[in-house]
């Protein structure tokens, strides 16, 4: 046998066993269990705490609010779309501050002009050219009951 | 969504929302151009050895240590663009052999271990042991462990070295014709990508990495001996022109066959794509890959195959083909990455790519990893310099 081999072979050995060894330890034990991929993971995201609540444990206090959504336009969204996650507020509602947003901005991701949407299935307007003498959309608008205007 | 908005003023037509922005950029450029380079260097190498070209003797170390240089980085740009380095080795401890993309650890490894770093050490054996006695201090200390322990030069062991050295260039070939295949692979089965989905994409790519690693081999070769201060080998040089001649044709004829098919047989996607030709990809396209890098380079070569004129104007003329032969092979690897992701699956709209400078997509990082391997090879050329070889 050439002398080189008598050194590569024995070399190449130690570095298969070294691989095997490092796989055996740097592989997550759960792995493949279910596919290619860590079981634990599965557990893990599913241990994350979840910040949305839905509609009903919202309507649990505030019936009145939930009747008059349910009354108009805005009926399928959910509390939460505009309100923020809710989980925090359920828990304790002097600690989980709520948003109260009805900019302009806000009210515009969905209802500002856009051509990709369409305009039978959402109402669209130019909000700079909207009323412009106004400054929010809630002035006007009850975002619960969107065609009840004040005033 | 005000940055959607913001995104949106850089699409026309129809375009779905997952394609406004490229996801692959400058650095899975160089992914594939790196890597051509490695391979095609390694196949100059191997026709001095394998095919016996001995006129291409000069280059024959220089051409083995540019493709480990390069070899070495090949993978920097993929683990920066994917930016977790320290969940890299995973797709080594978990293979997945149903994806092409998770099997490149393999390709490459193998590439590394077995074909380059074995050539080179049964290249260098003997003199890693003549300068091991020669040398002092630090630099002896690697020469010693360089030569893996292995101090015999008996004209047995050294008989072996030149056979299994052989052998080993013998089993590069296909591998690196494997390597790069394997890249253009990655490309061309992607069926619903018309710009890349072709089954020619394999040998263009290696065509084009043959390409460009010759125009490589032959600009080092030029600049080093420059530094060096020695006469370039004009025989060796006409025969590198030669063959970059040969595989240029040869580039320039498949990549031509696949537009030329993809014209005539005009399938649905074809508005977009001539739209994104004669578009976005323009100047790409047609300036820097196909005037540029492939027809001022062919006529120039064409030429010296008809009338060799003298020395003073031959090396110039090989210095700048070497550039924009380099210069064009980027640009085909951009126009195949970048442009394969400007127009929309929809074929009714495009995107625009801007490429940033600074950040880990920007042109500096792709600057860093492009400068890269020269720092590497300079150090390798320092370290086992082909021209103090004991056989030289």
């Amino acid at each position: 046998m050439p002398p080189q081999l008598k050194t590569l072979l024995p070399l190449l050995a130690v570095f298969i066993c070294i691989f095997l060894v490092a796989r055996h330890f740097l592989i997550p034990e759960s792995f493949g269990k279910y596919g290619h991929y860590r079981a634990d993971s599965m557990d893990e995201t599913a241990a994350i705490p979840i910040n949305y609540v839905g509609k009903e444990a919202c309507a649990e206090c505030h019936d009145t609010e939930t009747a008059k959504l349910a009354s108009d336009l805005h009926s399928v969204l959910s509390c939460e779309i505009c309100h923020g996650p809710g989980a925090l507020h359920v828990a304790d509602a002097e600690k989980g501050i709520l948003l109260k947003p009805g900019t302009r901005e806000f009210c515009g991701t969905c209802h500002s002009i856009n051509p990709a949407r369409r305009t039978e299935v959402i109402n669209q307007i130019d909000t700079k050219e909207h009323h412009p003498e106004k400054d929010n959309c809630i002035d006007c608008h009850n975002p619960h009951a969107v065609w009840e205007l004040k005033e | 969504m005000e940055h959607l908005y913001e995104m949106l003023k850089q699409v026309d037509g129809y375009i779905y929302p997952n394609e406004i922005e490229l996801h692959w950029g400058i650095l899975i450029v160089l992914y594939p151009y790196i890597t051509g380079l490695v391979a095609g260097a390694f196949i100059l190498a191997s026709l001095e050895r394998v095919f016996k070209i001995k006129v291409l003797r000069p280059t024959y170390h220089l051409a083995l240590l540019t493709a480990l240089s390069f070899l070495i980085v090949a993978i920097l740009p993929l683990v920066t663009h994917l930016g977790h380095p320290f969940r890299a080795y995973e797709i080594m401890t978990t293979p997945q052999v149903g994806s092409a993309m998770a099997i490149f650890g393999f390709v490459y490894l193998w590439y590394l271990m077995v074909v380059l770093l074995l050539e080179i050490w049964f290249d260098y054996r003997h003199d890693l042991v003549v300068w091991a006695d020669q040398s002092k201090g630090f630099k002896r200390r690697i020469y010693k462990i360089l030569t893996l322990g292995v101090t015999d030069i008996s004209p047995k062991a050294l008989a072996w070295d030149e056979k299994l050295g052989y052998i080993v260039t013998v089993i590069g070939i296909p591998s690196a014709f494997l390597l790069h295949g394997y890249v253009g692979f990655i490309f061309g089965s992607i069926k619903a990508n018309p710009w890349w989905s072709t089954v020619l994409m394999p040998v263009i790519f290696l065509l084009s990495a043959m390409v460009s690693g010759i125009a490589l081999v032959m600009f080092l070769y030029m600049i080093i001996s420059w530094i060096r201060k020695v006469k370039i080998d004009m025989a060796c040089l006409d025969e590198i022109g030669k063959f970059l001649f040969m595989v240029l044709i040869l580039d320039f004829t498949l990549e031509s066959l696949d537009q030329v098919h993809r014209i005539y047989e005009a399938e649905e996607s074809f508005e977009i794509l001539h739209m994104l030709v004669n578009g976005k990809l323009n100047i790409t396209l047609f300036v820097f890959q196909g005037l540029m890098g492939t027809i001022i380079p062919l006529v120039i070569l064409g030429l010296f195959r008809m009338y060799l004129p003298k020395e003073k104007i031959r090396i110039p003329m090989y210095f700048l083909v070497s550039n924009l032969v380099l210069f064009g092979v980027f640009f085909m690897r951009w126009n195949v990455v970048i442009g394969g992701q400007l127009f929309s699956k929809s074929f009714l709209g495009f995107t625009s790519f801007k490429l940033g400078m600074i950040g880990a997509e920007g042109f500096l990082m792709a600057l860093v990893w492009m400068i890269m391997p020269f720092l590497i090879l300079s150090f390798i050329l320092w370290l086992v310099p082909p021209w103090k070889k004991h056989s030289e």
